[in-house]
């Protein structure tokens, strides 16, 4: 056998049969570029990942024309990552690159002038708002937007679909190694739920914070093993934008009656028994059926065995009272939502992946009984859309819509028949987000439709006297009201795709014509 | 029926319309139509008007239209409202009115 002399001047085999070729020793530092070559040495500085600027991270990660970039989006409203680092990118004179945000909100309105001038080609997003959404609506981009479920999204990062060069994310509080988390400091947001998966998977990971807090910090949602850099600015996000003390639960007759008969539903339905698991989505009706079923729980003593999703203060209320065992938490809307998922034991921060993503080997949507979603319209075929608005313009976000749909045990749509002179129930939805055959049952104030593929819900449902219709018969009453819409101005150019969460393209957005 | 003034009836609360009557100096009718649901609903809405005035027989008037959403029978009830204050007429006919 041949020998050879390593590193460490011992003799070791080259070849050993049966193993095969192995590799001498040769240096501790050799192989291990991101190993810090100081170690050992006294006067130099405690290792850390600070860097001054968010230039010099930029400029460090190697950022260049045609890369992507992406950006999460639980400082909602309050964001300020997204817009300083493109401006930042912007004056570098870095060009063409496909922007990845989990979603944009209104406050992303600066991102008009570098889509004009070439900074930003592509966007994939779950969500658009705002002016940025009204002039992509208006044919602002050459290259189509992709809207993707939260899921979707998890899935194709996971994948390499969607690869990331430079992951830039806000995080409440970080230390100097880069663990972070997101329910202390003056930007708190609670869960990093979708943050978590860019860190994972992004080439290059810059966390941008205003809370640098002593090492380690843990708990911690970001793993210091995934960072690269770390930079502090003044501050990452505006408290007000962020998240609202508690969210108010609605006052609007209108939506608090589709809330009542919508868990008058969901009690009769056959899946609201102890131990069942639950979702609502935002919107002031989703949201307000918490506030019922509590009551129904309380009285009949179900227990929930846990509550997933975009967790508010009422589910936090409910856990605290023993009603939900385990909350599951992926978006955290409200400061006590961010409070709790900081000190209850059982708030657990779940990532996107986990949230969503159907290539995985079992997200969570899979366990889900029973979710409540809004929707801006609905069609006879069940079909929902919750991203154009009456007017064409893009104005919502897919976010777990079609995710949680199709993984539930029962999908409840909450909606009011009528809004202002516009029927929510139509012949064909503007826009499909979530295909009707993952759709169980629709509220309206009006009545209860049943998707003809559930006639055991439709039995129960009659059966406890509920006011239910075929969807059709809703569409008529609505139509009845406000007479039939001429269809929308639309024009040739495609303004976005709307992506399935596995992949597949569902529907486009053609331009409106002003 | 008779312009004598501008006449005007409805706020601009939501699902409401605002309706403002007054005189065309020159002949026929003017429709100033500002709605959030003009892609879709515009020509109805003209249409209503249109048809709320023959009604009330009006002839040569301007109407501004600051629509947020009204159904049709707001439309038709402000209009008739907003007409009326304009012929300077007080009491209504109820009886007669649509």
């Amino acid at each position: 056998m041949k020998l050879v002399k390593n590193a460490a001047g011992r003799e070791i085999p080259e070849l050993f049969p049966g193993i095969g070729k192995l590799e001498p020793f040769q240096g501790a530092y050799a192989r291990t570029p991101l190993v810090r070559r100081e170690k050992g040495s006294r006067t130099l500085p405690r290792l850390n990942k600070i860097v001054d600027t968010l230039e010099q991270a930029i400029l460090k990660c190697g950022l260049q024309d045609g890369m992507t970039v992406s950006f999460h989006h639980h400082f909602r409203e309050g964001d300020y990552v997204v817009n300083m680092v493109m401006d930042i990118i912007a004056n570098l004179g870095i060009k063409n690159l496909t922007l990845a945000s989990s979603s944009l909100t209104s406050c992303h309105t600066p991102l008009v002038e570098h889509i004009r001038k070439g900074v930003i080609k592509r966007i994939y997003t779950s969500g658009l708002r705002g002016v940025l959404a009204d002039e992509i609506s208006h044919g602002l981009m050459d290259t189509p937007v992709l809207i993707h479920s939260h899921g979707g999204r998890a899935r194709a990062i996971e994948t390499g679909q969607l690869s990331i060069d430079v992951a830039f994310l806000g995080v409440p509080s970080c230390d100097l190694y880069g663990n972070a988390n997101g329910f202390s400091g003056k930007s708190a947001c609670g869960s990093l739920g979708y943050a978590i998966v860019d860190a994972r998977h992004a080439k290059k990971v810059v966390l941008i914070t205003d809370n640098l807090v002593d090492y380690p910090n843990t708990p911690f949602s970001i793993d210091q093993d995934l960072v690269d850099y770390i930079v502090i600015v003044d501050a990452i996000g505006d408290p007000q934008g962020i998240a609202t003390g508690a969210t108010r639960m609605t006052r609007d007759p209108r939506e608090l009656l589709i809330a009542e008969l919508a868990s008058q539903v969901i009690v009769t339905s056959g899946y609201f028994e102890d131990g069942f698991s639950v979702q609502t989505g935002s919107g002031g009706a989703a949201l307000a059926v918490t506030r019922f079923l509590r009551e129904k729980m309380l009285e009949r003593n179900v227990k929930a065995s846990f509550a997933l999703g975009g967790i508010t203060s009422q589910i936090v209320k409910m856990h605290e009272e023993g009603l939900i065992k385990r909350i599951l938490d992926v978006q955290s809307f409200d400061l006590e939502a961010v409070r709790s998922i900081g000190e209850n034991r059982y708030h657990t921060e779940i990532d996107a992946s986990y949230y969503a993503n159907p290539l995985n080997k079992g997200c969570v949507v899979n366990k889900l009984n029973v979710v409540v979603l809004s929707a801006m319209e609905i069609d006879t075929e069940f079909n929902v859309n919750v991203i154009t608005g009456s007017d064409g313009i893009i104005r919502g976000a897919s976010g777990g819509h079609s995710d949680t749909a199709i993984g539930s045990g029962l999908s409840v749509i909450v909606a009011p028949l009528v809004r202002g002179r516009t029927p929510t129930v139509i012949d064909k939805v503007t826009t499909v987000i979530t295909p009707g055959e993952t759709v169980d049952v629709l509220v309206t104030d009006h009545g209860v439709a049943v998707n003809p593929r559930r006639p055991e819900v439709l039995e129960r449902l009659k059966a406890a006297r509920l006011p239910v219709y075929t969807i059709e018969e809703l569409k008529k009453k609505a139509e009845k009201v406000t007479g039939i819409p001429e269809p929308l101005p639309f024009g040739k150019k495609i303004v976005a795709l709307v992506e399935y969460r596995d992949g597949t393209i569902i529907d486009m957005i053609r331009e409106i014509q002003p | 029926m008779r312009i004598l003034h501008s006449g005007t009836a409805g706020t601009l609360e939501s699902s409401d319309v605002m309706i403002t009557v007054e005189r065309n100096p020159e002949k026929g009718l003017i429709i100033e139509l500002e709605s959030i649901s003009e892609a879709r609903f515009g020509n109805r809405i003209r249409e209503v008007i249109t048809d709320t005035l023959k009604k009330l027989q009006v002839q040569d008037v301007k109407v501004r239209v600051q629509d947020r959403s009204a159904l049709d029978c707001t439309i038709r009830a402000r209009l008739t409202a907003a007409v009326f204050r304009a012929a300077g007429i007080e009491k209504y006919p109820w009886e007669e009115l649509e």
